[in-house]
């Protein structure tokens, strides 16, 4: 009975009129404003486990398809279609915002600012970041690629700390940037691609371009999501905004927004461009790898909670980046499930990072020290949101971190053995920041703030509650999730035009080895 | 010998030039015989009534593809759509020029004569009536525009430039404050755009001696078939090309332009951006898809490095700006390089996404221009940056209202700015111009920049001691206003009609 509805265009739509509607709360009613926009998402994530279910898997590679006209002389539609990857992403989206609006109940209340815009904000967030995932036509994801730089500009801009001027011009500059790169690359395919911007037109189309010309087109779009998901060199934007965003809005931005780079990537990049992506692979992973260990090292080195978990998250993606370049299956999929854990676990970590510098009203480590004597539920979850974070067995990454080394190592031995550094590193500045600020004597001047005694209040178990469940049940049985993902990464390899190395090849190598 | 004859006219066709020319006339008449008070509510409706008679005809006359009184005058698809593009920029323009609510008696000084810094001009600065002769002077120049882009030989064309420019000039004198500036500018603009003009009409004189002929399709067949020496050709067209670029404000021909906008009256210089932007393109497309399509292997490199060079000064040169006036001149100097990109795609989508870009801008330009004109202090127009800082608190509709012009001409998607980037730049690989459009993507991201800093300013810098008051519009500006932020959501949200009526608009009639 589900076959029928539009999913996706309604999704899409729907935070959108939430956000006008939250827009147009007087001040003076924020709590009014905070219930409906909770209220809101929490009707989104009702469609999405409603879409979720209507999935079939093995079913086509793309479901809910939907077509309407939008621009006919350019052959730009509105077209919507999801495949493995992009609901999975879709539930993410539907799960972390409720949660997030939750978190932030209270954070714009001290400010100046007004409370219904920023939840507004948020709202219209949701809607770019549902639409951007959604889309199945080039021309109107490259557009909600590029307005999902508005909202958040203003969220950092007008509701962070910090430098935030500075933070929010640097954000979107470097997205506009990026952008602008893929506007010449989507321009180009699509003269060369016919005059169309339909995905499955494109993908049969892109074969007959020319390798070189496919190359500097595969580029355009390489530089655009590398620079938003961030991969090294492009980084240095990510700990700037991280560390001014508010945090729940922060907690968005690694866990859901960035993943629209990894996701441009598996969808549009490997594609689209077969061959330049197979010529551009190793370079790929390389800057994946210096990734994970560059941004580890600076991540042990930081000084305050907000950027040291921006750097986490810098290399989190480098996981993802080698798991996407390795083409494996297992290295495909556990990519695409690291996006969704990576996004609960580095999620959780920002909210209750929020939730600390809220009570102490600094972000720097060295105002804290011996805070699980004072908020020891608060600590304990802190704990393991770092432990999810360095991916410790029986926390969800663990998972999607074992099946891209395991996926990439079948097939490049060096870079997954680098990686696997990564892990260590990861202990080391997971461990040393939750000593640091938890751990060890009780730092008298944080004894001194009234705040630090409150533990967690029952708003905050709530936020809490959800992602460390899912993370847990994830990290045990995370079948659902990846039976979605399985035939959408096969898919997208297949057009890639590489196979998973036989069993035989890995023998080979282990003799040679 | 017989008698003379008269080639045939076409009357019908001619009617929107007709029009304006007789309403601008009849507007000099008002002058000399309505008292001093009736002439402002009389100008401004004859004025408002005239452009929309003409628009009427206009559209009247749709399907009308010819060429008439002898070849001089070109009525086809392209003449058409920037006839009325001019029209509909021009009315809202008119709606800017003929506010008098937000500062009393108007942007205009009220006798153009009176000494700078003397006893009556401070008066006169108090508040008299502005001088009611903008109207006619505007309709002279609208209909000069007109006549301008539909000019089949170059004479026409030249007389047309000087119908539309000498009035320009005069406009630009006649700000009510800051007068010195104001009068600086007017020359400065005249001056140099009289040396254009030679230059124009010296490679007339050229085009004449190799083509033997000075309507476009004489020229055109004999740039497909010389007989005469190529020299000729050369210089005629780069001297014509250096005339039209002037006044499409292209580098190296650009200087004029921040003074210009700076010392204007706003709304003469919303006129100027909107509507002479219109007609120079008009024309230049006339003269390289006309005339020396032949030759567009030779001039495509010259004229493309122009374009690049365009869009890198403007955006460069917008990013050091303190003064939101001249920001929005630099910015308007980097768009003439975007429409460049358009024109040199030499193409059917160059044409109709040039025309389509000019129309947006437009639309976009005045709206800014409305915006500037709101915020005041004692001295006039608050048009220095800082004076910005923190406006969004103050008047967050405003600040939103500029926002969303910004981000259009930052080309941020769902924005007409959007819309008209991605079509010129389509049409430009299409036309094989690759290389301008990666040019023209560098040159976004740089001026990305000062568009940003603006928004930024207006909503996240606290506000300094003396943050200028936000007048209410009156309801011409609030009208004018709404018209461009409407256009500038609703071409980039649905384009498609738009994007249809520059297609059907075709081909130029050769």
């Amino acid at each position: 009975m589900f076959d029928e509805f539009p999913f996706l265009s309604v999704l899409t739509v729907l935070p959108l009129v939430g956000a006008a509607v939250v827009a147009f709360i007087p001040r003076a009613k924020a709590e009014l404003a905070k219930i409906v926009a909770l209220a809101w998402s929490l009707v989104v994530l009702v469609l999405s486990v409603v879409m979720w279910l209507a999935f079939t898997i093995d079913g086509d590679r793309f479901q809910f398809h939907e077509s309407y006209a939008w621009i006919p002389t350019w052959d730009a539609r509105f077209t919507f279609a999801a495949d493995g990857i992009a609901l999975v992403m879709l539930m993410l989206i539907a799960i972390l915002f409720p949660v997030v609006i939750l978190a932030s109940w209270n954070d714009v209340d001290q400010s100046r600012r007004s409370a219904p815009a920023y939840f507004a904000l948020l709202l219209s967030f949701e809607f770019t970041m549902i639409g951007v995932f959604a889309a199945a036509d080039v021309f109107l994801f490259y557009v909600f690629f590029e307005i999902m730089l508005i909202p958040m500009y203003f969220i950092i801009g007008s509701f962070g700390t910090g430098q935030k001027q500075y933070a929010a011009v640097k954000f979107f500059l470097y997205s506009l940037v990026g952008g602008l790169f893929m506007l010449a690359s989507v321009i180009g395919l699509w003269v060369l691609g016919g005059r169309t911007f339909d995905f499955t037109k494109l993908a049969e189309a892109t074969a007959s371009i020319d390798p070189n010309t496919a190359r500097w087109l595969f580029l355009g779009f390489f530089v655009a999501f590398a620079i938003k998901a961030p991969f090294f060199p492009f980084h240095t934007w990510l700990p700037d905004s991280g560390g001014a965003a508010p945090a729940g809005a922060a907690a968005l931005l690694v866990g859901v927004m960035d993943k629209v780079g990894t996701f441009g990537l598996l969808r549009y990049c490997l594609s689209l461009f077969p061959e330049a992506s197979r010529w551009f692979a190793p370079a790929a992973m390389a800057l994946a790898v210096i990734g994970i260990i560059y941004a580890s090292l600076l991540a042990v080195g930081q000084k305050d909670l907000k950027r040291l978990v921006s750097y986490t998250s810098i290399a989190h993606f480098g996981f993802i980046g080698i798991g996407i370049f390795a083409f494996t299956t297992q290295a495909g999929t556990g990519a695409v499930l690291y996006m969704v854990n990576h996004g609960l676990a580095t999620g959780l970590l920002f909210i209750v990072v929020g939730m600390f510098v809220a009570r102490r009203g600094s972000a720097l480590v060295s105002d804290f020290g011996g805070a699980g004597k004072l908020v020891p539920v608060l600590a304990g979850v802190l704990f393991f949101a770092g432990l999810a974070s360095l991916a410790l067995p029986g926390t969800a990454p663990f998972v999607s971190e074992f099946l891209v080394l395991i996926g990439t190592f079948s097939v490049h031995k060096g870079y997954a053995v680098v990686a696997t550094l990564g892990i260590i590193l990861a202990a080391a500045y997971v461990l040393w920041m939750i000593q640091r600020t938890t751990q060890g004597t009780l730092n008298p001047a944080l004894a001194e703030v009234p705040a630090m005694s409150k533990d967690l209040s029952l708003r905050e178990k709530f936020v809490v509650a959800p992602l460390i469940a899912l993370l847990l049940v994830l990290g045990f049985y995370p079948k659902p999730v990846t039976d979605v993902i399985n035939p959408a990464v096969q898919a997208t390899l297949q057009d890639v035009g590489t196979t998973d190395p036989a069993p035989t090849v890995v023998a080979d190598g282990k003799a040679g080895g | 010998m017989g008698e003379l004859q008269l080639p045939p006219i076409d009357y019908g066709a001619l009617a929107p030039m007709l029009i304006l020319f007789g309403a601008a006339c009849l507007g000099v008449l008002v002058e000399v015989i309505a008292p001093r008070r009736a002439r402002h509510p009389v100008q401004l409706t004859l004025s408002l009534l005239a452009v929309v008679a003409a628009l009427t005809a206009v559209v009247l006359q749709r399907d009308t593809r010819i060429t008439t009184i002898g070849g001089a005058v070109a009525i086809d698809g392209p003449a058409l759509f920037l006839q009325g593009a001019i029209l509909v920029l021009g009315a809202v323009s008119l709606l800017l020029i003929g506010e008098r609510s937000i500062e009393q008696g108007g942007a205009f000084v009220s006798q153009a004569a009176i000494t700078v810094g003397s006893e009556k001009d401070m008066r006169q600065a108090g508040g008299e009536p502005g001088a009611t002769e903008v109207y006619p002077l505007t309709l002279f120049a609208l209909g000069g525009m007109m006549l301008f882009v539909s000019a089949n030989d170059l004479l026409t064309m030249f007389v047309a430039l000087e119908v539309f420019s000498l009035p320009l000039y005069l406009l630009c004198a006649l700000a009510r404050r800051r007068r010195l500036l104001s009068q600086e500018a007017a020359l400065k603009y005249f001056l140099l755009g009289s040396y254009a003009s030679a230059f124009f009409l010296f490679g007339v004189a050229f085009i004449y001696g190799f083509a033997g002929g000075i309507r476009l399709e004489v020229v055109r067949d004999a740039v497909a078939n010389p007989q005469n020496s190529q020299v000729l050709l050369y210089a005629g067209f780069g001297l014509i090309a250096i005339g039209l670029l002037f006044k499409a404000a292209l580098a190296p021909f650009h200087v004029w332009t921040p003074d210009v906008y700076q010392g204007a009256p706003t709304p003469v210089t919303a006129f100027m951006a909107a509507c002479t932007k219109v007609a120079a393109f008009g024309a230049l497309l006339r003269i390289l898809y006309v005339a020396f399509a032949g030759v567009q292997w030779d001039f495509q490199p010259v004229l493309g490095v122009v374009a690049v060079l365009t869009m890198f000064v403007g955006a460069v040169l917008a990013v050091t700006q303190t003064d939101l006036k001249r920001l929005l001149a630099y910015s308007s100097i980097a768009n003439a390089g975007y429409l460049m990109v358009g024109v040199l795609a030499m193409n059917e989508e160059g044409l109709s996404s040039t025309l389509f870009y000019l129309v947006a801008y437009g639309f976009s330009v005045l709206a800014a221009f409305a915006i500037l004109s709101l915020v005041r202090d004692a001295e006039g127009e608050a048009t220095h940056l800082s004076r910005w800082a923190g406006i969004g608190r103050k008047s967050p509709l405003l600040a939103g209202t500029f926002t969303l012009v910004l981000l259009a001409f930052a080309g941020i998607p769902l924005t007409s700015g959007f819309m008209s980037k991605f079509a010129v730049f389509g049409a430009a690989i299409e036309g094989g111009q690759t290389w301008l459009v990666i040019f023209g993507v560098i040159s976004s991201m740089l001026i990305a920049f000062p568009y940003l800093r603006m928004v930024v300013l207006m909503w996240l810098s606290e506000p300094g001691e003396s943050t200028p008051s936000v007048s209410i519009p009156g309801f011409l500006t609030a009208t004018a206003l709404g018209l461009g932020v409407i256009a500038t959501v609703a071409l980039g949200v649905i384009p498609a009609p738009l994007l249809d009526l520059t297609q059907d608009a075709g081909q130029f009639v050769r």
